[in-house]
């Protein structure tokens, strides 16, 4: 196996998934002016379910995922968050936003502001939590990603592996129903990798819904219940990790499969 | 047993003053300051001795002598009576406050033209960059002949302003634009002024306050205060009160015009016709301009003395230094009862007005009179400074908001925050920290390009003391050195100031 970050044979967490529906997406589809991004997008999202999305670069698993929190509009179909309806109402935006966090590639750590201020912003200043609990809450979340002694550093003063623990830590300060992942460790140096994907197994644990494009396909045999392949902007295929990557259907996924995993 | 870990004891040669890099950047230091002060004994010996061959010594007296030459814009006192030193003072506010001017506009235009240079509109932003590029590319000289030559020719003439011309006057009959300048309103200060400033003052004060407590309120206990709208009541409210109580109080206060020799209730246009000349006392503050404003309204001509109390005035006016007098009502009684002088009110009579009033300017002989003259040459000046500077400091705002990247304001939406609140919290602080440097020195730059006022004869410093001074007095190495010593103070204060801010919110990196 290319990633040896995460030994695949440890034995899948025992997490439940609910009947409840996190979220639903029917029929979406996206342009970016004539460009047609994202075609017939059907998926359901069931609370507690883990799912990772991966194919190559340009199909699109971006585009999608940024789409359940609005950082993308959709021009057809619907998206429901937690039976919230996205549409442009800036109400329902807010509400939807404030239960999905997101982690990005590149961290995005505000970095005029210490680790602590990162984690207690949105939660004073959207969630109107006053400040001494906000940042009691953030060394909660910081403790969980091991790094409460940094709490008053500045982003640029810690280690890659580092900021995306923060950046997971402070979503998790807005206490979300879903986290999104958007290949948060595919900007880091191999030896970070484990320390990150190691928290998002942890949070996989504790029952968060999870959509995360990734390309580590250990993680996803270790933690997810369903990986979707993307192309060209349509799903191809969906599968339980151990069908997918011992049975792909389509050619495309067995090109992209024999690709990724290098031989 | 410290000798065996003593490290070898380096020999020194000479040729490692050159060679070795500890030692080189102090000779090299050492050597260009010898240098330098060789050179500074040189230039200063030398022109110590060729003064003195001249028979001229080195002194500042000068300052103190009378300057004799007339300022056409000025915002102290000034007659050409006075020294040449109040006149290089006359000359240092006018550049700072050109300097000022063009500060505060610059940054409004360059902010403005900055961002909507990122607009997606494809107009405005085209449009921005034709601004940015015509404006940096252009001599700044060129920028302000052009503009002074614009405002001249493309502007009436005062007398185009007479009843029947092509000109009139706008908002409300109070600004004039002419071609010898821009003619507004006046404010004077009346009854309750200083109680007002006093107001503004506390009421700025008190809004900073309620934002601060705001913050902590939300801090303490998470609720949000609305910020914007409370803070601006608190700064403006309380003004507005004051004002009208104080309009209202002295507002029902009657001003009587008394003469002498005139029939009870005659007219003053009968009144002054009947006199063939018009002379009038007032106690100075509203009165004195409300009486002035009354009169001017009847197409009159008259003089006016003013004196600082209503005691005074009523005296000159007994005294015979004039045939009218304006009291407030109440106080007609010493006058009435005086059995020397026949005393009758006229029919006219105004009211005290607000704390603030603004004088209007009004079409005289040849120019308009009263209000502000503000001079084409400063207006051409602070414009074209501004535009030339703001297409630098667009660019430079463009540059600071591009640095910030798009992935701060989605993560920041991607938490819940809205886009103004990301601005504030988000993009702004990080952006400024990109603008504020090179927006110092643009500051700089402007400040002592307005040395160009030369151009359009605009009475800066540099005018004064620098040029009409130094003429007349032959002292232009001491001028040259005060002038240089003065811009060199204003650049150093700026940038102190700015650099302050800088070093508050430097970005910390490992
Ligand atoms: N803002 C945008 N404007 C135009 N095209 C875009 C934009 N963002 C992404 N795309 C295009 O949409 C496609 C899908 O992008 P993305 O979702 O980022 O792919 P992935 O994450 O799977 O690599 C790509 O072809 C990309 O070039
Ligand atoms: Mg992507």
């Amino acid at each position: 196996m290319a990633d040896p970050a995460i030994d695949a044979n440890v034995t899948p967490p025992r997490m439940e998934v609910s009947e409840e529906i996190a979220v639903q997406i029917t029929d979406m589809n996206k342009w970016y002016g004539s460009f047609h991004v994202l075609r017939d997008i059907n998926l359901t999202v069931h609370r507690g379910e883990r799912i990772v999305i991966c194919g190559p670069s340009g199909s699109g698993k971006s585009t999608l995922i940024r789409c359940i929190n609005a950082l993308e509009e959709h021009q057809k179909g619907r998206i429901e968050v937690d039976g919230t309806l996205l549409s442009s109402d800036l109400k329902n935006i807010d509400k939807i936003r404030s239960e999905v966090g997101m982690c990005f590639q590149h961290f995005n750590l505000f970095p005029h502001l210490t680790i602590l201020e990162n984690c207690t912003l949105a939660p004073i200043w959207v969630r109107k939590t006053p400040k001494k609990e906000a940042e009691q809450a953030a060394m909660h979340f910081l403790e969980k990603v091991k790094i409460p002694d940094q709490a008053n550093k500045y982003p640029g003063q810690l280690s890659g592996g580092q900021q995306q623990r923060v950046a997971i830590a402070r979503s998790l300060c807005m206490k979300p129903r879903i986290m999104l992942f958007d290949e948060p460790t595919s900007a880091l140096d191999p030896e970070m990798i484990k320390e990150v994907l190691d928290t998002m197994i942890e949070l996989a644990e504790e029952g968060m819904t999870m959509l995360c494009v990734t390309h580590e396909m250990g993680f996803a045999q270790a933690v997810a219940n369903r990986v979707i392949f993307m192309d060209q902007g349509q799903i191809v295929e969906q599968n339980e990790p151990k069908e997918f990557f011992n049975n792909p259907k389509s050619d495309r996924t067995k090109l992209f499969l024999s690709q990724i995993l290098g031989h | 047993m410290s000798a065996m870990t003593d490290p070898p004891r380096p020999s020194f040669r000479l040729s490692q003053l050159i060679y070795d890099t500890r030692y080189r950047s102090i000779t090299i230091q050492v050597v260009a300051l010898v240098l330098l002060c060789a050179a500074f004994w040189w230039l200063i010996d030398n022109t110590v001795e060729n003064l003195a061959v001249l028979g001229k010594d080195f002194d500042f007296g000068f300052l103190g002598d009378r300057a004799g030459y007339d300022i056409n814009q000025m915002l102290i006192p000034y007659d050409n009576s006075m020294s040449h030193g109040r006149a290089a003072l006359v000359g240092i506010l006018n550049t700072m406050l050109v300097a000022f001017l063009g500060c505060v506009t610059a940054t409004v235009i360059g902010v403005f033209a900055g961002v909507l240079r990122l607009s997606k509109n494809w107009v405005v932003s085209r449009l921005m960059a034709v601004y940015v590029e015509g404006f940096r590319n252009v001599p700044l000289l060129l920028w302000i002949v052009l503009i002074f030559a614009l405002m001249t020719e493309a502007t009436p003439q005062p007398r185009d302003f007479r009843e029947g011309g092509s000109a009139s006057m706008i908002l409300g009959d109070s600004v004039a634009i002419t071609n010898r300048g821009v003619f507004l309103p006046m404010p004077t200060w009346g009854d309750g002024a200083a109680v007002l400033g006093l107001v503004v003052v506390l009421s700025l004060i008190g809004a900073y306050l309620y934002r601060r407590h705001a913050r902590k309120v939300l801090y303490d206990s998470g609720r949000l205060l609305p910020m914007v709208w409370p803070a601006l009541a608190i700064a403006i409210v309380p003004a507005v009160v004051v004002y009208f109580a104080f309009a209202m109080s002295t507002g029902s206060a009657q001003v009587r015009l008394m003469a002498a020799d005139a029939t009870e209730g005659q007219s003053v246009a009968a009144y002054g016709e009947a006199q063939g000349s018009l002379s009038v006392c007032v106690p100075e503050g509203t009165i004195g301009l409300n009486v002035q404003r009354l009169l001017r309204g009847q197409d009159l001509r008259y003089s006016e003395s003013v004196f600082a109390t209503e005691a005074m005035a009523i005296d000159a006016f007994r005294n015979g230094d004039c045939n009218m007098v304006a009291v407030p009502a109440g106080m007609e009684q010493p006058l009435l009862g005086n059995p020397d002088i026949a005393v009758s009110a006229l029919s006219e009579s105004t009211t005290r007005g607000a704390p603030v009033q603004f004088e209007k300017p009004v079409l005289g002989g040849f120019n308009f009179e009263g209000g502000v003259q503000v001079r084409n040459s400063l207006l051409a000046l602070w414009l074209a400074l501004a535009l030339y500077t703001g297409a630098f400091i667009a660019e430079i705002v463009r540059a600071g908001i591009l640095a910030v990247s798009k992935g701060q304001s989605e993560a920041a939406f991607a938490l819940g925050m809205r886009p103004n609140r990301t601005m504030n919290l988000v993009i702004l602080p990080q952006a400024m920290r990109v603008i504020v440097p090179p927006l110092i020195s643009q500051f700089l730059n402007l400040t002592k390009n307005s040395s160009l006022a030369i151009a359009v004869g605009y009475m800066d410093v540099r005018a004064t003391l620098g040029g009409i001074s130094i003429n007349q007095t032959g002292r232009e190495l001491e001028g040259m050195l005060l002038l240089g010593m003065f811009y060199l103070a204003l650049s150093l204060v700026i940038s102190g100031a700015m650099n302050i801010y800088n070093n508050r919110s430097r970005l910390k990196e490992r």
